[in-house]
């Protein structure tokens, strides 16, 4: 098996992925910029990874006022006053096994960032290797940032969900937990209920996005992500809408699906179930995920 | 500085699975509540010793757990 950055691999893109090891060695180099980007958004300051800026999801990688990605002005001010320019190798890790880091990487292509990196692990494999945590918060020397796109090959709106639905032209991945998928709970257990039904989008498969990782925070090898998928009908031969609940744990499955396995049509549908949840007259299955149709 | 004595254990609270990851910075540990399924995050708490902290996480987890509603399928 080959290395790549650290990372041991057989993935189709290798270099999206780099080792805890390798962003220890990389701390100070200037080309690269380290952010971190948790669940938790007060997780970053009880001490991160030195040279890692903080970025918070729920304020500076979305729109504010109506539901949506960050728009691209702001995108590029986000970028320029992170001190990145358009050729800074940007290193993503966070919290929940990357859970919010794979969001923000999802976001940094859709606007057209060329070497946007995962550190396999995030957060919680920088902390049990006993790594070097600061409370300092870098600062930045402003960049000049331009944005390309968005490019919405990478995204699934409403309406795309819908046609595909009609026609079956593309597997849907529901990669929400069990009781999410069956209808039985309508948000992730001590979490607030956001839509008004539960149940998934007739057809779609169960693969909960953690399933991807290890004990340790890291992304399973590519055999083994292929096992999981491929024994879901997930094998690359069809294009792929991945959704969860507001599209971020679907964006981690989305990161697996075309950056480690390398399947070519993959979007991420981030209205996911409470889009569709909430809909008047949608299509809504419930139960237990059914065995793949042989 | 550094995490010290990075340890996780899972335990159930109001039926539901819920990880506890606990480290020591500084002199003050932090815990982390979440569920296991789909690993979202439920609580945190920190304290002046590991068992302060989980206790805290905990009884903050148990409160938010207990207003899960689960409906028949």
């Amino acid at each position: 098996m080959s290395s790549y950055n650290g990372v041991m691999s057989g993935y189709a893109v290798p270099e999206v992925l780099v080792s805890t090891a390798w962003v220890a060695d990389h701390l100070d180099d200037s080309n690269v910029r380290l952010v971190e980007i948790d669940v938790d958004t007060k997780a970053y300051h009880e001490g991160h990874a030195p040279s890692a800026l903080g970025w918070s999801w729920n304020t500076q990688l979305c729109d504010t006022v109506r539901r949506d990605i960050i728009p691209k002005d702001r995108f590029e001010a986000l970028m320029a006053t992170s001190g990145i320019s358009n050729s800074t190798t940007v290193v993503l890790y966070g919290d929940n096994n990357n859970w919010f880091a794979a969001w923000a990487f999802w976001q940094m292509k859709i606007y057209g960032h060329a070497d946007v990196r995962l550190m396999n692990g995030g957060r919680k494999k920088w902390l049990a290797e006993g790594r070097e945590l600061t409370l300092a918060e870098p600062t930045s020397t402003p960049a000049v940032y331009r944005a390309a796109g968005p490019d919405l090959s990478l995204r699934a709106f409403l309406p795309q969900v819908q046609a595909a639905l009609a026609s079956g032209a593309a597997a849907l991945v529901d990669v929400r937990s069990p009781r999410e998928f069956s209808g039985e709970i309508l948000a992730p257990p001590g979490l607030p209920e956001t839509c008004q039904r539960g149940g998934h989008i007739p057809g779609a498969r169960n693969i909960p996005w953690g399933k991807a990782c290890n004990d340790d925070g890291s992304f399973k090898s590519a055999d083994e992500l292929r096992s999981l998928y491929g024994a879901e009908g997930i094998d690359g031969s069809r294009a792929v809408i991945a959704y969860c609940r507001i599209g971020e744990r679907s964006s981690h499955t989305w990161f697996v699906l075309k950056y480690l396995l390398g399947y070519q049509n993959v979007v991420n549908y981030d209205g996911s179930w409470t889009e569709w949840g909430n809909l008047v007259g949608a299509a809504v299955e419930t139960g237990a995920a059914k065995a793949v149709a042989a | 500085m550094k995490a010290e004595d990075y340890r996780e254990r899972r335990i159930e609270i109001e039926g539901w699975e819920v990880n506890l990851a606990t480290y020591k910075i500084g002199e003050t540990y932090h815990c982390h509540a979440g569920n296991v399924s789909p690993g979202a995050n439920i609580a945190r708490a920190h304290g002046t010793t590991r068992e302060e902290a989980e206790q805290r996480a905990v009884e903050r987890s148990r409160e938010h757990l207990s207003k899960t509603r689960v409906r028949a399928v």
